[in-house]
Formats: C-alpha cells, sequence, structure tokens
C-alpha cells in the first residue's frame, strides 16, 4: 500500500475551484515532486497533505486523502495530530523568535515532552539528520535569527524531524537559498528518504530531475502526468508533458 | 522675472517659513523645560523625598514624600488594570478576530479612544466609582489612568502581533501546535519587544495626566499606601501648589514638576531606544 492516496480531490478556496479530480499515489520512502506553471495547484495540493488550508475560512475539500489507509480529510481528523506526522518546510525559512535548541524542542515539547536529557538526545539527533549539529552545536543557546539562511532552512528540516514525521512536504524550499545552500538541502533530502517520504514542490526543473523518484505535472488544477522522474524526463507520455519539461511553455 | 528665478524664490520662501515655525515650536518647549529644569533643580533636596508637606507658614520644610508614593501606587495599579485587558483584547482583535468586521470596527473606536480628553474619563470615573462610593479614592484614579492607556495598549498589541509574518504561525501550525499555543509561544515572542515599548511609552504618557485625577483620587497631604482614600499625586500637587500663595508650596511644585518631567522624559527616551534597538537588531 502506497503511503499517501489521493482520490478524486478537488479543492476549492471559496467558490474557485483550484484542484480537479487529482488522483495520485505517493510512494513510500521515495522524493516525489511536484511541478508546472505558476498558479497550477501544486502548492495547493502539497498544503492538502497536513491541511494547512484550514486555517483560513471558506476553503473546501471533496475526494480522499488517504495516509496510511485513513482518510486524512474526515471532519474527525484531529489536525494536531495529522500536523505531527506530516510535516511542512516552507519556501523561507521560518526560524521561531528562539535559541536553537528551543526551535528543535518546539514539536517535542508541544507534546508535552519535558525530560531535558530526552530532549537533548531528539535535539542532537534531529540537527545531526539535517546535517546542521557539527554546524551548531557550540551554538544551541544563541538565538536561530543569527544562523545564515541555509542554516536556518535546515533548521526548519531538524525542527520538523524532531517530531518524527511520517512524510514531509517542501514547499519550494530552496528557492530562498544560494546554489550552495540548495545543493546541501538537495543532499538532505537524498538522505532523509531512508526515513521519511518526501514531496517537494519546485519550480527547478533541474532540481526536480537530479533528486526526485517520482514527478508529478500538475497544470490548471489538474494532474497532467505522473510517473517516475526519468520517464517523465526523458519519454513522457503526453506533449504537454514534453514541452514543458523542454521549457518550451510554462 | 524668469520662470525659474520664482520658482528658486518660492523655494527660498517655504524653507525659511517653515524653519521658523519649526524654531519657535521647538524654542518654546525648551524654554519650558529650561524654566522647569533651572527652578526645579533648585527645589531639589533630599527632604522632597523623605518629608511630608509642612505647613506653608514654616518656610523651606517639608517634602513630597506622600506624593511620590502615591503617583508610583497610581500608576502601577493602572498598569496592572490597563496592560494585561489591553494585551488580551489586542490579541484577539490581530488573531482570532482577524478579517472580521466587528474587530475592525473595535479597532477604529480604539483608535477614536486614543484621542478622548482625558477629562472627559476623569468626569466619567467621577460618575461612576467616586460618587456612588462616597467620595474620592486611589483606585478610581487607577481606573481613569487604565482607561486611558487601554485603548493605547489594544492598538500597539494589535499592530505589533499583526506585523509578526504569517509564515512563522504557519510552520508552527504545522508542527501541530493549538492556535493558542502559536499565540503564546511565537507569536508573543516576536511581538514582544513592540508590544513592551508600547506599554512604556503608554505609561509615559498616564504618569503626567492630571485632569483625570482630579476628579478621583484628588489630593492628600498625607499618605498611607492605600487607595481606598484619596490618593495624593505629583500632577495634582503641582496644579494645586503651584496656584498657591505660599512660597514654599511653589517651590515644592517646581521640584515636583521637574521630577514628573524627568520621569516622563526618560520613560519615552528609554521606549525610543528600545525601538531602535529593535530596529537594528
Amino acid at each position: 500500500m502506497d503511503l499517501l492516496e489521493v482520490k478524486n480531490l478537488d479543492f476549492y478556496y471559496g467558490s474557485q475551484k483550484a484542484l480537479a479530480d487529482v488522483t495520485l499515489n505517493i510512494r513510500r520512502n521515495a522524493i516525489t515532486s511536484l511541478i508546472g506553471p505558476s498558479g497550477c495547484g501544486k502548492t495547493t495540493l502539497l498544503r492538502c497533505f497536513n491541511r494547512m488550508h484550514d486555517l483560513y475560512p471558506g476553503n473546501r475539500y471533496a475526494g480522499e486523502i488517504r495516509l496510511q489507509g485513513r482518510n486524512i480529510l474526515s471532519k474527525n481528523e484531529d489536525l494536531i495530530n495529522l500536523r505531527s506526522s506530516v510535516g511542512m518546510v516552507f519556501q523561507k525559512p521560518t526560524p521561531f523568535p528562539m535559541s536553537v535548541f528551543d526551535n528543535i524542542a518546539y514539536g517535542p515539547r508541544l507534546k508535552g515532552q519535558r525530560n531535558l536529557s530526552f530532549l537533548r538526545e531528539k535535539v542532537e539527533k534531529a540537527l545531526r539528520q539535517a546535517a546542521l549539529w557539527e554546524e551548531v552545536k557550540d551554538r544551541l543557546k544563541e538565538n536561530a535569527g543569527g544562523l545564515s539562511g541555509g542554516q536556518q532552512q535546515r533548521l526548519s528540516i531538524a525542527r520538523t524531524l524532531a517530531v518524527d514525521p511520517e512524510v514531509i512536504l517542501f514547499d519550494e524550499s530552496t528557492s530562498a537559498l544560494d546554489p550552495i545552500s540548495s545543493q546541501k538541502i538537495e543532499d538532505l533530502m537524498t538522505e532523509l528518504k531512508k526515513d521519511v517520504t518526501i514531496v517537494a514542490v519546485t519550480h527547478n526543473m533541474q532540481q526536480a530531475a537530479r533528486v526526485s523518484d517520482y514527478t508529478a505535472l500538475m497544470y490548471l488544477g489538474s494532474l497532467v502526468e505522473y510517473d517516475e522522474t526519468e520517464i517523465i524526463f526523458t519519454r513522457p507520455q503526453k506533449k504537454m508533458t514534453e514541452e514543458y519539461v523542454l521549457g518550451r511553455f510554462g | 522675472m524668469t520662470n525659474a528665478r520664482k520658482r528658486k524664490l518660492q523655494n527660498i520662501a517655504a524653507l525659511s517659513l517653515s524653519a521658523l515655525c519649526a524654531l519657535i515650536g521647538l524654542g518654546i518647549l525648551f524654554a519650558i523645560l529650561f524654566d522647569v529644569l533651572k527652578n526645579g533643580a533648585r527645589s531639589i533636596n533630599w527632604a522632597l523625598f523623605t518629608q511630608d508637606p509642612a505647613p506653608p507658614h514654616l518656610a523651606g520644610g517639608g517634602g513630597l514624600k506622600s506624593a511620590f508614593l502615591g503617583q508610583g501606587l497610581l500608576t502601577l495599579a493602572a498598569a496592572a488594570l490597563g496592560v494585561p485587558l489591553g494585551i488580551l483584547a489586542g490579541t484577539y482583535l490581530a488573531e482570532y478576530g482577524r478579517n472580521r468586521k466587528y474587530a475592525k470596527i473595535v479597532s477604529n473606536l480604539a483608535d477614536m479612544a486614543i484621542s478622548v480628553p482625558s477629562i472627559v474619563i476623569g468626569t466619567f470615573v467621577y460618575a461612576i466609582l467616586v460618587k456612588p462610593w462616597g467620595g474620592f479614592n486611589g483606585w478610581a484614579g487607577a481606573a481613569a489612568l487604565a482607561i486611558i492607556i487601554l485603548p493605547v495598549i489594544i492598538r500597539t498589541t494589535e499592530e505589533m502581533m499583526a506585523m509578526v509574518p504569517w509564515n512563522l504561525r504557519e510552520a508552527a501550525f504545522a508542527l501541530g501546535a493549538s492556535y493558542h499555543k502559536v499565540i503564546v509561544t511565537v507569536v508573543y515572542r516576536a511581538a514582544a519587544g513592540g508590544i513592551f515599548t508600547g506599554i512604556l511609552l503608554a505609561v509615559a504618557r498616564v504618569a503626567g495626566e492630571t485632569a483625570p485625577l482630579l476628579f478621583t483620587s484628588f489630593n492628600a497631604n498625607f499618605f498611607k499606601l492605600s487607595l481606598s482614600g484619596p490618593t495624593p499625586s505629583l500632577t495634582v500637587t503641582i496644579y494645586l501648589y503651584a496656584a498657591s500663595p505660599y512660597e514654599n508650596w511653589v517651590r515644592m511644585a517646581w521640584a515636583a514638576a521637574f521630577v514628573v518631567t524627568a520621569l516622563v522624559l526618560a520613560l519615552n527616551i528609554l521606549g525610543r531606544a528600545l525601538i531602535k534597538y529593535r530596529v537594528k537588531g
């Protein structure tokens, strides 16, 4: 069974339909890229997976998204619980105005964890996983706002890892970073897929081709084509996919 | 006259006129400050802070101990009443009530309340907290001051919280935080400096108020550290003593004016320094 199964998903911002009849399965321990021109609905789809849309009034879902078989769009879904199994890393780094340590410990503390030695272990493990430990191990008490942009983004990833998610959603998470920092994040994603499943929205087609195992092309709220990345970029079924990956439209 | 020459002359005229007005305005301000400094500094001595007022015929004796204590207590009580209420109301407007019509209305009303003349608030509190309770009391004075700072704190809190980027809230939500956790652990932290500065400036403003206290806490020569009776304050002391015919009372009024001005100035400078520090950091 695939980790995430999207079936006939429609999504509306108020009366405006933003996703139409999207059906796709996200494979476990793989990186799936969502690509497509601006406004195609890829970020909208990504934000359905942790029900981020629920923060704003008037948004509506129809269809199903199953996480390990459970329909997360159901009215009874506990969003706090859902969001600790589906983490998210945003476009811009979002360090909280507190120390590096407190940033990483934020999620475990939300779950009621107060034991300091447990938290220390957790923080170190998450920072190691995010390839940030060596750079910040002597600065854990400093304000996270003092880290560089690339470090802040890895901090955001570590913070997400500290709540032990099944899935991490990356929303154009390298587009605000310099090439070297982006490269580090890409390497990190490849490293992380051993432990988690990754869904990434990206505008950067080379990045999708380099890091992802599967790629989905979206256009005007619909899924155009979804397959292994290699197939999408070398021998796609649809004319539109070929033109998009060759940079002829979008 | 050529057009260019005419424009140049107009420019010079406008520049000198506005510079002159700025000079007059600043000149008056500095004249007041200088006067208060000159006369106040002369009247400052240790007894001012340690003794209670002496009868007017005893030249040179006495101090304003009670007025200092009363002023401090009134300001503290006003802050204790107004600050928590203001922060919570501002939080509601910025977070839970965001984008709702009635929240916008309340926010606009708070803006208007900021400019209500303080004497109106004084008479209002007189009607509800002085007359029915049988006389002037410090709690009424503190309530009047709290009503004055309340809208300032509401609006400052609202604006400072609205300035915290949505990204940051979303990031906290994405980790599984509930809304109140997001507000308390992330938004308040991010907005704390601004809110604190706003409180400081609001308290500075209210420390120099006289009119609302005339109707509420009024004055007392001797003060027993309780707000349940008439409570002395520096500003009302200035008002009463400055107009008195006794030379030593007038001197104490100058001293009180000096201390109030210095206090308000210090709070303002501290508040502004904090703003600068935050903008830099």
